[in-house]
């Protein structure tokens, strides 16, 4: 059985080249200049433009704003569906997740022309609002899982000892629910925090994500900026990786005790 | 409870209606023939039929953009699931250290945005010269696609028993034999959804494609719309096209859950 370890070799090779080597090079893309000689001038161009360090700051926060909203919204959906005695049926969870299916642009486009048919001018109101409906659906899903796979009897204890019904769902079900809702934050804040064409088509190209700035300068072939912008929202990644690693394993293991 | 129970359901049932407000938006301006959508010039199946007969305005466009979606998905996601399961038995069989690095290495492309998946796939054809097209956003898409193979295949892995296939060894099966008859079954649901997760994900890719598809004019149908929108004015046929997909969509997902529901009834 052992020899069959090399099996994963191709693979290996496979990611070094694909995976690695791709992020490798948007560092050092981000150290050169246009000629291949190293540099900071492309960091420190981030740091004096105005237009790019503020729609980097405007990304982060209509992606805390998004995240926040899918949660506050998608929370008491996915408590509802999971509840045996709310919702009985399992059709009622593939219609929330069948959305997804759809492409997602084209779907944006109909909400942005709604908006248009209700004379709601597009802004960042449309925005939020249809990038909830576009993400909502990733918040709902792992809460959904978490929340159906967990064991009634911790309530129904917590319950017979005492407790009111909001002091269950508080101290009990809330915080065994945690692993679900970081994976559902993670999985809508990150694709937020990096959108493009999205945004272009919720706002009429009036707001600008960072997504849509790093598109522009690839295309322009400013590659060297736009992997250095790309460095950024790397960074932003790993932060929230590492913040969501380290309170998911202290979630989970406050669980078990 | 009874008004508890009302009060959820209403919850459901209104954000059920947002969420779908826009695909219903698409179906019903598919059966008018107006030119945008939102404007209603009365009942009418031109814009189906000029889909099915290809008599409209940028027709060729538009169809090889879905033959172009559908290929790339196809090939993208078969050879994800070939490596995909060959990889995950590997890892399998891995300890240690080389096990922790291939695992995340794996998860790189699921955690990462599609957009820096794009730009640091972009910047690697460029790095080595290769010419964008339909090669590599296949490669690209393979690149996104195959770590959801390993993350489906590999809990098949764990709860098959590995003395079967040493049993099959003993009782004189060659390792192809073994293979083929005690392993492939016993992951092939894995394999099947690792293949399904990898479809709608190539399908529904944007971002990707985007940034590896080069300058030859090679349009999916995400990035077809995108071009589409931001020349003003859709395609009036994609209407019809997205309510088709829709209710294919549909369809299937109600069949296969009544199905599994019912099998579970069985159970």
């Amino acid at each position: 059985m052992n020899k069959r370890s090399s099996w994963a070799l191709p693979y290996f090779i496979f990611l070094l080249l694909f995976v690695a080597l791709p992020l490798v090079l948007i560092i050092i893309y981000a150290f050169q200049d246009g000629s291949g000689h190293f540099t900071f001038s492309n960091i420190t161009k981030f740091f004096t433009d105005g237009d790019a360090l503020g729609t980097f700051a405007l990304s982060i926060e209509v992606a805390i704003e998004n995240t926040l909203l899918c949660f506050a919204i998608g929370y008491p959906a996915a408590y509802i569906l999971a509840d045996n005695k709310l919702n009985r049926s399992a059709v009622t969870v593939v219609l929330f997740i069948l959305p997804m299916w759809i492409n997602a642009l084209m779907r944006t486009l109909a909400t942005a022309e709604l908006f248009n048919m209700a004379g709601i001018p597009l802004g960042k109101g449309t925005l939020l609002f249809g990038m909830c409906y576009d993400y909502l659906p990733f918040m709902i899903y792992p809460i959904y899982n978490v929340l159906k796979k967990m064991d009634k009897s911790y309530a129904e204890a917590a319950q017979d000892l005492g407790a009111t019904p909001s002091q269950v769902f508080l101290k009990v079900t809330l915080p065994l629910s945690m692993p679900g809702v970081w994976s559902g934050v993670l999985m809508v804040f990150m694709p937020t925090v990096s959108t493009f064409a999205i945004s272009e088509f919720l706002t009429n190209n009036k707001i600008k994500l960072f997504g849509t700035i790093i598109q522009e300068n690839i295309n322009n072939s400013m590659w060297n900026y736009g992997a250095a912008l790309s460095l950024f929202m790397l960074l932003i990644i790993g932060v929230t990786t590492l913040l969501q690693g380290d309170d998911h394993a202290e979630q989970a293991s406050g669980g078990i005790i | 409870m009874k008004g508890k129970k009302i009060i959820a359901n209403a919850y459901i049932w209104l954000l059920l209606i947002v969420l779908y407000a826009p695909i219903l938006f698409i179906v019903v301006f598919s059966f008018t023939e107006a030119k945008s959508l939102g404007n209603w010039t009365g009942f009418s199946l031109d814009l189906y039929k000029n889909l099915f007969t290809g008599s409209m305005q940028n027709s060729s466009g538009l169809i090889s953009a879905v033959k172009n979606t559908l290929l790339i998905a196809l090939v993208a996601s078969a050879v994800a699931t070939l490596l995909g399961t060959i990889a995950a038995i590997g890892i399998y069989n891995l300890k240690g250290r080389k096990k922790q690095t291939m695992t995340f290495l794996n998860n790189i492309p699921i955690i990462n945005p599609d957009i820096i998946t794009g730009v640091s796939l972009f910047l690697l054809f460029v790095f080595l010269g290769i010419s964008q097209g339909y090669l590599t956003v296949v490669l690209a898409h393979i690149t996104f696609c195959t770590p959801y193979v390993v993350l489906n295949v590999m809990p098949k892995l764990q709860q098959m028993n590995p003395n079967i296939y040493e049993a099959a060894l003993d009782l004189g099966a060659t390792p192809s034999q073994a293979l083929r008859k005690v392993l492939v079954p016993a992951l092939r649901p894995g394999m099947i959804s690792g293949f399904i997760m990898s479809f709608t994900m190539s399908l529904d890719d944007f971002a990707v494609t985007f940034f590896t598809r080069g300058t030859i004019g090679l349009d999916t149908l995400s990035t077809y719309i995108y071009t589409d929108a931001r020349k003003g004015g859709l395609t009036p046929e994609l209407k019809p096209l997205m309510s088709i997909i829709f209710l294919i969509i549909l369809v299937v997902l109600l069949v296969i859950n009544i199905r599994q529901s019912k099998n579970t009834a069985k159970q």
